[in-house]
């Protein structure tokens, strides 16, 4: 089992080496990084900014409900919810259902490649088949960083509406809430392990779909075994950037 | 030409290809024929270097494929071309990308001249109507035709085939047949097929090699093959009571 596991993360490290060896051709790569940007960035959009909302909302009410103490400033509504979406929600949260969304999304595609012998096809023509596949969503996840920065403002949006609208406190508050105690470091933090989610994300599902065995039901399997280790992988990136840098 | 010496291949223990020696000639079809089992994938899987051989050497005109370097196999495998058991077209490519893939990934050819190599191939299977179509929208038969326009749109010298018949009605098998064979003598080249089919066999078997259990039992052509009393072939050929009346015809008429 361990000897297992062991192998598979030697293949893992392999693959990496493998993504930046004999690179496809530009003028063939460029078509798939604007299809990949479409499918990983931009049809992320709609439910990344969906989730943020009504999160950074729920965290504004769940604050404010929980403020029984007179002694303590509304301002703390907002600062709460800064914290939260800023530190955790936006970044590991957000990033933890784009496994779930792109990672199976990856991990099914490459798969169903595999299956239907289309990565066989890529290698007897002499194509780099990791490179071909892998590298443009690795690219195209760059880009992730502006998704989790589109959380973050849609999260402290949400919050507002809600913390405001809701009669939980003023906007002038929550608004200082926000602004209280900054520390430009935290938006580092949160960018630095975002670019590292971003890394997480377009390999293990690749990894998963590429070198999965059988037929259509394994697709299937290699999806949710894809998800599982990408979240788990990201939990623990998550713990262990955080004690680097905030600790 | 392609020659093989003493091949072998073994997973683990288990040993598919025991010694296996042959020529594949050039401006022939070459077949490969034998029982479920018997090798005929994993023989092909290794001519197409998806396998590395345990033993023995593959020979393509005179470049030996274990002393190539990483750099040097790959140059070959875009001289090589190949149709799949299940086509392996690209879903996401109209018909047309499919076969212009090729071209784009490995010349430096101009956009015009893709365009006019793709039409070229595309009437040569007579799929010019189909352009821009998905693969999802055209039938099994119309699948394998741009998967034999995809694999000889860049001029390869050596064509594998697995199994182009399988899942196809007799008429289509028939016209795949014919079209593999034109191809190969049209371009003179090497061309290996891995079939079931006995129909092909008869139809297009310039040069038939029988493999039971890893070992090459037979190797000849259609017409010897009606006439050989090895015993392993009469068995797996003559199985079926149409080609056993089919070869008592065609000995009757010798004799």
């Amino acid at each position: 089992m361990l000897v297992r596991y062991l192998s598979q993360i030697g293949r893992y490290f392999l693959m990496w080496k493998e993504i930046f060896r004999k690179p496809t051709k530009w003028k063939v790569m460029k078509g798939l990084l604007i299809k990949e940007i479409d499918d990983l960035i931009i049809g992320s959009l709609g439910i990344v900014a969906f989730i943020s909302f009504f999160v950074g909302g729920v965290v504004a009410i769940q604050t404010a409900l929980n403020l029984n103490n007179p002694l303590i400033p509304k301002t703390l509504i907002g600062f709460a919810t800064r914290q939260s979406v800023l530190l955790e929600f936006a970044p590991t949260f957000i990033s933890i259902v784009m496994a779930g969304k792109m990672g199976s999304f990856i991990t099914s595609s490459i798969g169903t490649m595999r299956v239907t012998e289309q990565i066989d096809a890529l290698e007897v023509m002499g194509v780099n088949a990791v490179n071909y596949l892998v590298f443009p969503k690795l690219m195209a996840l760059l880009l992730y960083p502006f998704v989790i920065g589109i959380a973050m403002f849609l999260g402290m949006l949400g919050g507002w509406m809600a913390g405001v609208y809701g009669g939980f406190t003023s906007s002038d508050n929550f608004i200082a809430g926000l602004q209280s105690d900054f520390q430009p470091f935290h938006i580092a933090y949160a960018f630095i392990k975002t670019f590292l989610f971003a890394l997480l994300l377009a390999t293990i599902p690749s990894f998963h779909g590429f070198y999965m065995k059988g037929g259509a039901l394994e697709v299937g399997k290699a999806s949710t075994v894809a998800f599982v280790w990408t979240s788990v992988t990201i939990i623990l990136v998550n713990y262990i950037i955080t004690q680097l840098l905030l600790t | 030409m392609i020659e093989i010496k003493n091949l072998e291949k073994s997973f683990g223990e288990n040993k598919v290809l025991k010694g296996i020696s042959s020529v594949f000639e050039t401006g022939k079809t070459n077949l490969i024929i034998g029982q479920s089992g018997s090798g005929k994938t994993v023989l092909l899987k290794t001519l197409l270097g998806i396998h590395e051989p345990s033993a023995g050497t593959i020979v393509f005109d005179g470049r030996d494929y274990s002393n190539l370097t990483r750099d040097e196999r790959r140059a070959l495998r875009t001289e090589i071309g190949m149709v799949f058991q299940g086509s392996a077209l690209f879903d996401s490519m109209t018909v047309a990308e499919n076969v212009a893939f090729p071209l784009k990934m490995f010349t430096k050819n101009s956009r015009s001249e893709i365009h006019d190599r793709v039409d070229f191939v595309l009437k040569r299977v007579n799929l010019i109507d189909a352009h821009h179509k998905l693969p999802s929208e055209i039938s099994g038969g119309m699948q394998k035709r741009v998967a034999i326009a995809r694999a000889i749109v860049n001029r390869p010298k050596y064509l594998f085939c697995d199994e182009p018949n399988s899942g196809l009605d007799p008429n289509t098998s028939t016209l795949i047949d014919n079209l593999i064979k034109e191809i190969t003598e049209e371009y003179d080249i090497t061309t290996v097929i891995n079939t079931h089919d006995m129909n092909s066999v008869m139809e297009i078997g310039e040069n038939i090699l029988f493999l039971k259990n890893g070992v090459k039992a037979w190797q000849g052509n259609k017409d010897e093959m009606f006439v050989t009393e090895n015993e392993a072939v009469v068995d797996f050929v003559y199985s079926s009571n149409l080609f056993k009346k089919v070869r008592e015809a065609y000995l009757k008429d010798l004799k």
